[in-house]
């Protein structure tokens, strides 16, 4: 075991070394940037229309004279400065004193009925006014409404009154639809990153083939050391990568997006440092069972023809499995959701959408070890097909012997046979 | 005396063909031993599977005492018929890799290796990467990568392939300069002049079958020596003590010694006035012994590769 990890080590160094000082490296740096570039150009351009489509909405919960008021000035102002500036307001009906409001229903209670979109609610009198929303929601609009009913109440908008404001969390129904857009997002990320990866280390494999190194490799090393040095090589690089993209992005978001709702985001049920540090293990852990995967099926072709043959159906085998998963979020607890967590290859994006929507943490520990174990037993089988099948000859794979002989005809992959 | 290499009914098949067939051969310690045949022989194929790169089908392998060949590569150096380096990499730093692969240091094996390299006239080369040197330059610089760590053992398959010949002269020098230090060295080959040259044993393999493994004396003994005359006459009585099928070429005479002996062949050529003008007998070599072995067509196959391998 210590050779092992000796000469993986020898060859995790030497390609870390060589992928981080190549052109590939920065083309994986600047991978991010060109969704984010897409998501920008299609952002400005949805945002656009979603600022038409989906104007914020105040309720106005008071006095029926109260409301003819503040909608008038809305209106006033609004010619002034535009009617984009202030939310739309809408009229609620006005509360009965003996009967509480509306009869029976609360302000929050507006703001959680989907039906009436309301991003505020305003309550009390123009002399005592109250607001009821999020805490993101509050900030983003009391200043408005604040102008409202100061010029309503006084003709001018310089002398903003004392608000009071009742901040309400996310309806659970929200909160829950946030920690599974949490899941997807996650599940997403990983998804990419390791299609990525797994891609650069096959071509890696490929190429030290047609390279020819990977008889000396397999002479002076065991062949275990080859398959786990170079996973680990690829994910350090990811790591790194990783980093450099964590801090780029934590610069951008502090320079550009400041006032953003950032803490509107719902936090995952384990909560964002433990779910974090789930995220790297599973996707680590995700990376290493397709990694091993990969590269016991690059070990098989003696060919980049046959690597390339196999990528596709490989691809889209990982994308049935992504999808599998990806709809297991919404299916919590449910047979189907248990099957993708324990089926080893969906697992990690199973569970990371469990840290998302449950407390729970013994069930990571279990989901790991079993990931674990099945990363091991994919290389194994990995270096079993290696020795089996790679090096058939001194022709670097073409089987001279056989050529000559006319027998022992060529299989792809040592499995399906190649008419000559 | 032990042996380096041990192997008994080594079988290794690829898609049904048998590429090593039921192959006992021991190779001792301190040898220098040559794997000879033509390509497709299963020469590769065979110093693969004891080298642990592939494992047998059949049979057992023992290298340097050990079972599982990987646990020896510390002390094994070994140069594929594929040569192949990291294109990137600069020569002193593929050295090193090389070195540190086999268990060394990657700072003693960069230094050892710049040394080496110095040593071999391409010290100006050490900090130049691969795809930067000539093709000789690039096979010398894996030779010494095969040799930095000092390995008890070399294997080295085809290692004269693709080399002119003032290169295969100096393989030829490093060869027996390991030797010298006890180094047990195996190589393969299809050109046998190299074999009879440094070889003290050797093995003939054809159709993944050993058809021969010993002493290169014991190959050219399998072959009576070959008697070669020149006489004054061309019939006489003393033509009775040639052998019934040899024919004159002009006045000389080539055949093998009849098993009798050189001496009644000198007293009938005498008594019979045959005019001895010149006489000489030699050992068969080993391309005659070969043929004996291997067959004509193996001998023909690798005539006609290496008249290929010829500019």
């Amino acid at each position: 075991m210590r050779e092992i990890i000796r000469a993986a080590f020898v060859i995790g160094r030497r390609d870390l070394t060589a992928i981080i000082f190549s052109k590939a490296f920065i083309l994986f740096l600047l991978g991010p940037l060109f969704p984010v570039i897409v998501a920008i150009a299609a952002g400005s351009l949805g945002g656009q229309i979603a600022r038409d489509a989906d104007k914020p909405v105040v309720g106005l919960l008071m006095a029926s004279g109260d409301t003819a008021k503040l909608m008038s000035v809305r209106s006033e102002l609004s010619s002034q400065v535009g009617s984009s500036w202030f939310p739309e307001l809408k009229s609620l009906g006005s509360p009965k004193p003996d009967e509480g409001l509306d009869g029976s229903k609360s302000p929050r209670e507006y703001l959680v009925d989907k039906k009436n979109s309301l991003v505020v609610v305003v309550s009390g009198t123009l002399d005592k006014p109250v607001i009821t929303a999020t805490k993101a929601q509050a900030q983003r609009h009391d200043d408005k409404i604040a102008m409202l009913i100061g010029y309503a109440t006084s003709g001018q908008s310089t002398q903003l009154p004392e608000i009071e404001t009742q901040i309400v969390e996310q309806s659970a129904s929200g909160a829950k639809k946030g920690q599974q857009m949490t899941a997807q997002v996650a599940q997403i990320i990983m998804y990419f990153l390791t299609v990525l990866l797994t891609g650069m280390v096959l071509s890696n494999l490929v190429e030290e083939k047609s390279n020819k190194i990977i008889e000396i490799l397999a002479a002076s090393i065991p062949i275990e050391s080859v398959f786990v040095g170079k996973l680990f090589a690829m994910l350090l690089m990811s790591m790194i990568g990783i980093a450099i993209w964590t801090v780029a992005g934590l610069g951008a978001v502090t320079l550009f997006a400041q006032g953003l709702p950032l803490q509107s985001i719902p936090a995952p049920a384990v909560g964002w440092p433990m779910f974090m540090t789930l995220a790297v293990i599973y996707f680590t852990m995700t990376y290493l069972m397709l990694g091993a995967l990969f590269l016991g099926i690059g070990a098989m072709a003696a060919t980049v023809r046959e690597v390339q043959t196999l990528s596709m159906p490989v691809t889209m085998v990982q994308l049935i499995i992504f999808f599998f998963a990806a709809y297991t979020v919404t299916q919590l607890g449910r047979p189907i959701e248990l099957a993708a967590a324990i089926f080893p290859l969906s697992s990690p994006f199973a569970m990371i959408a469990r840290a998302a929507q449950l407390p729970i943490l013994w069930h990571h520990l279990v989901a790991v070890i079993g990931q674990g174990l099945f990363t091991v037993v994919l290389l194994r089988i990995g270096v079993a097909l290696f020795k089996r099948n790679v090096m058939k000859s001194g022709g670097g794979g073409k089987d001279k012997a056989s050529d000559k002989k006319g027998g022992g005809r060529r299989k792809l992959f040592g499995l399906i046979p190649l008419s000559r | 005396m032990n042996n380096a290499i041990e192997a008994r009914g080594l079988v290794k098949q690829f898609d049904g063909f048998r590429a090593v067939d039921g192959v006992d051969m021991n190779i001792p310690e301190g040898s220098i031993f040559g794997l000879l045949g033509p390509n497709g022989a299963g020469k590769t194929t065979l110093l693969r599977t004891l080298l642990g790169i592939i494992d047998q089908d059949e049979g057992t392998r023992t290298l340097l005492g050990s079972p599982k060949p990987i646990s020896k590569s510390r002390v094994v150096g070994y140069l594929p018929e594929e040569r192949g380096l990291y294109q990137s990499m600069r020569a002193a730093d593929t050295i090193a890799f090389m070195g540190a692969l086999r268990g060394m240091a990657l700072k003693d094996a960069r230094e050892k290796g710049r040394a080496m390299l110095e040593e071999a006239g391409l010290g100006y080369a050490a900090d130049r990467q691969i795809k930067q040197l000539s093709k000789g330059m690039a096979q010398t610089v894996q030779l010494i990568g095969t040799l930095v760590h000092e390995p008890r053992l070399i294997v080295l398959d085809e290692p004269f392939s693709g080399l002119d010949a003032l290169n295969q002269a100096k393989l030829e020098r490093m060869i027996r300069a390991q030797a010298e230090r006890g180094v047990t060295i195996i190589f393969s080959t299809h050109v046998i002049a190299h074999a009879e040259r440094l070889c003290e044993s050797i093995a003939i393999i054809a159709n993944g079958k050993i058809s021969f493994d010993g002493l290169v004396s014991t190959a050219r003994d399998r072959l009576p020596p070959q008697v070669h005359l020149e006489t004054e006459t061309l019939d006489g009585p003393w033509r009775s003590a040639l052998p019934e099928t040899c024919e004159p070429q002009g006045h000389w005479w080539h055949f093998s010694l009849p098993e009798s002996g050189v001496e009644p062949l000198l007293t009938a050529l005498v008594e019979g006035k045959a005019g001895v003008r010149s006489l000489s007998i030699e050992r068969a070599g080993l391309h005659d012994a070969f043929v004996a072995i291997a067959g004509e067509s193996a001998a023909a196959e690798m005539d006609e590769e290496l008249a290929e391998e010829m500019p």
